[in-house]
């Protein structure tokens, strides 16, 4: 398949892999960001290519794995509402709340229903004048600008049985917390490549500057991958610090503007819990004053609630790079991805579900 | 489908419940569908059940299908129906003969859809050599159902010297397999609603009692037959590693797969290895034999595209790995629950 496989080249994997062999000294620490960047590590078992000296943290960037407790339990709260009907990406379904999934209030009777994006949900509450849908938005940067595209096109239509349920983060501002907090080991960051397609990278100069750490733009596949490593080991080895793109098929400086605009149309920026890790300031996105008949929290006047984590799991250190999945008690034991604990087990792109698949 | 006969009921055009009854309308539904389609001496004695001789060691499975939707690119829940339960019972190195045939069918079904599967199930059927002897129909209330569930049940003898099983796979063994991967289920998604994705791919649902035939037709010594449906290759592998206790390598450059297949699963995140097939025949046999029962197989239209894609050693026991295409090794595990799309 063409645009896909040139970057599953053996030959060229293995050019790289040397390179990085030859450019490496020391020892590195090197966190990527994207869930999608871990599975891909975990696939291709790309650690297999990787001198012993370079270790590979994973970061938290799973939207699944980082949406706070609190919000699945509201998520929840909703699904069991006869009058409305809950709308989400397939991955949500499985996490578990406090106390239920959504996959069994379905099986309880809820009207849970998978989407694979929102513009289907605003067709499902055009179809179902009687029923508030509620779409449980939640992502990166990635799926924003498509979320808010559903807000004002049901504004558009004057569809206003429509809400999201917004659970949305921003990667800077995690980058910044990790960085910031006591303890840190990462010295160089891959950085989200498409998250970066719609952003541009111009937010992640300040950041390397500041923290003196190399960021590269990093895409998905083996090449990709093994290219943004050999680009960050480059930078620490000549003890430089700055942004580099690596993914440049895909990502410009200002990246889209368009996409960007429908995000700022509709959402804005306020501080967010991230599951695992706390609240992050100014990391997450809620819908703004002029788009709040669109906010289900609002909408359903859903309360303020505080709910603790199994005390088994320790997702929110997995999350921030803290601990490997395999260093965790419960991993495989009480916690799989039949009967997870937490989230990082039941997201595909989760890194412990990466683990169990791939590596137990 | 093209509807090639008209439908042979004309006073209802839908099922009512009276159909289930087992009074006249019943009797009109047998009459007039099943024994025109479907109709043999065991179904025309009209007996609560069929009597028939089988000789030897006889191999039996049964399986229910409630596939949605009913009508699918490549077939539809009749064809699969007789397809699922010949294929089951030909994996056991038994040959298929007799099936059973039980309808629950909602109130309200179109009566035009209900004769369109029931020649699907005939045609198939007389494709596949085998005859139905026995059957039922019951009708649920609309809303109880979901238009038609099938149970399928099949029976068929072993002949003299074969000996198939999960737990016979050897290391050494060579693992052939008839074909692309994850046909049916691509399939199955792209006609359902809400997930709206134009491709030309089409289900893999065939019968392979003749495929497994052939692979006899080389050898006796075969060691394990399995056709990898629900949760794809990776979970046949798996159970097959479990059950002998060895270790499976397969080669992720030697998997065959369609481009429009690999399209799909790339845009939708979905993993080929975890994708279901319904016309697909896993081969193990001793690597002496291997490129003969290879040949076999291309014979056979149904066969035409085998090939080696793993062998069996006693690395890792009860785990499949994968040489990766960038020449790494991982493990491939069974799937959990059902797969679902990524997010980002």
């Amino acid at each position: 398949m063409k645009y896909v496989e040139e970057y599953r080249d053996m030959d060229l994997v293995r050019k790289i892999s040397g390179e990085i062999h030859r450019t490496c000294s020391k020892a590195w620490k090197i966190m990527e960001i994207c869930g999608g960047q871990t599975h891909s590590i975990m696939r291709y078992n790309l650690e297999e290519f990787l001198p012993d000296k370079i270790s590979l943290i994973h970061g938290p960037g799973c939207p699944v794995c980082v949406t706070p407790l609190e919000l699945i339990d509201k998520a929840i709260e909703l699904a069991g509402k006869d009058d409305v009907i809950l709308t989400s990406f397939g991955d949500m379904l499985r996490v578990p709340g406090s106390e239920s999934d959504l996959l069994k209030v379905k099986a309880h009777g809820g009207d849970v229903r998978m989407v694979y994006s929102p513009l289907d949900a605003v067709k499902i509450a055009e179809n179902n004048p009687g029923k508030k849908v509620v779409f449980f938005a939640v992502g990166f940067e990635t799926t924003a600008p498509a979320n808010a595209f559903s807000v004002i096109e049901a504004k558009r239509k004057n569809i206003h049985n429509y809400s999201l349920l917004s659970s949305h983060v921003l990667v800077p501002p995690a980058i910044k917390a990790i960085l910031s907090s006591p303890g840190s080991e990462i010295q160089a960051f891959l950085a989200a490549g498409h998250v970066c397609t719609v952003m541009g990278y111009e937010e992640y100069i300040p950041l390397a500057a500041e923290f003196n750490v190399p960021i590269v733009i990093t895409g998905f596949e083996p090449v990709d991958i093994l290219q943004g490593i050999l680009a960050s080991v480059r930078q620490l080895e000549q003890g430089v610090a700055r942004v580099e793109n690596e993914y440049s098929r895909v990502v410009s400086r200002e990246g889209n503007k368009a996409a960007q605009e429908s995000m700022n149309k509709v959402f804005t920026t306020i501080d967010r819990k991230w599951r695992g890790i706390g609240i992050i300031p100014e990391s997450g996105l809620a819908l703004s004053e002029e788009f709040s008949d669109f906010d289900a929290e609002k909408i359903f006047g859903l309360e303020k609630i505080e709910k603790q984590e199994s005390p088994l799991c320790i997702a929110g250190e997995v999350l921030q790079g803290k601990k490997k999945p395999t260093e965790c008690p419960a991993f495989g034991k009480e916690c799989t991805p039949e009967n997870p604990l937490g989230a990082p087990m039941v997201s595909s792109e989760g890194a412990c579900a990466a683990y169990f698949r791939y590596k137990h | 489908m093209d509807l090639s006969c008209p439908v042979p009921i004309t006073n209802y055009d839908k099922i009512t419940l009276a159909h289930g009854g087992g009074g006249s309308l019943s009797n009109q539904l047998i009459e007039k569908m099943f024994l025109k389609e479907l109709g043999n001496s065991y179904l025309e004695e009209g007996h609560d059940g069929a009597i028939f001789d089988l000789p030897g060691k006889l191999a039996m499975s049964t399986d229910s299908f409630v596939v949605n939707p009913i009508f699918f690119p490549g077939g539809d829940i009749g064809k699969l129906a007789v397809h699922g339960t010949v294929n089951d019972v030909a994996c056991c190195g038994a040959l298929p003969k007799f099936l059973t045939l039980a309808l629950i069918l909602e109130e309200g079904f179109p009566m035009e859809e209900l004769w369109l599967i029931i020649q699907s199930i005939g045609q198939a059927a007389r494709d596949a050599g085998v005859q139905i002897i026995t059957g039922d129909t019951k009708v649920v209330e609309k809303g109880k159902g979901d238009k038609i569930f099938i149970n399928t049940s099949g029976i068929g003898y072993v002949p003299e010297g074969r000996d198939i099983s999960p737990s016979n796979c050897r290391p050494g063994d060579i693992i052939l397999i008839n074909g692309n991967i994850a046909d049916h289920g691509v399939a199955i998604m792209s006609s359902r609603e809400g997930l709206e994705f134009e491709t030309s791919i089409e289900s893999d649902t065939q019968a392979l009692n003749k495929l497994v035939e052939s692979v006899f037709s080389v050898t006796k010594d075969i060691h394990v037959l399995r056709d990898p449906t629900r949760g794809g290759l990776s979970s046949s592998l798996n159970e097959i590693a479990k059950a002998s206790n060895t270790g499976i390598e397969i080669y992720e450059k030697q998997l065959p797969l369609s481009e429009e297949v690999k399209g799909a699963c790339e845009i939708l995140g979905l993993d080929p290895l975890y994708i279901a097939n319904e016309g697909k025949l896993l081969v193990f046999v001793p690597e002496e034999h291997a490129d003969n029962v290879l040949k076999a197989m291309k014979q056979l239209p149904e066969g035409k595209n085998s090939c080696i894609i793993g062998r069996v050693d006693n690395k890792s026991p009860g785990m499949v790995r994968m040489k990766t295409s960038i020449g790494s090794s991982r493990i491939v595990d069974m799937i959990s629950g059902e797969q679902l799309p990524r997010i980002c």
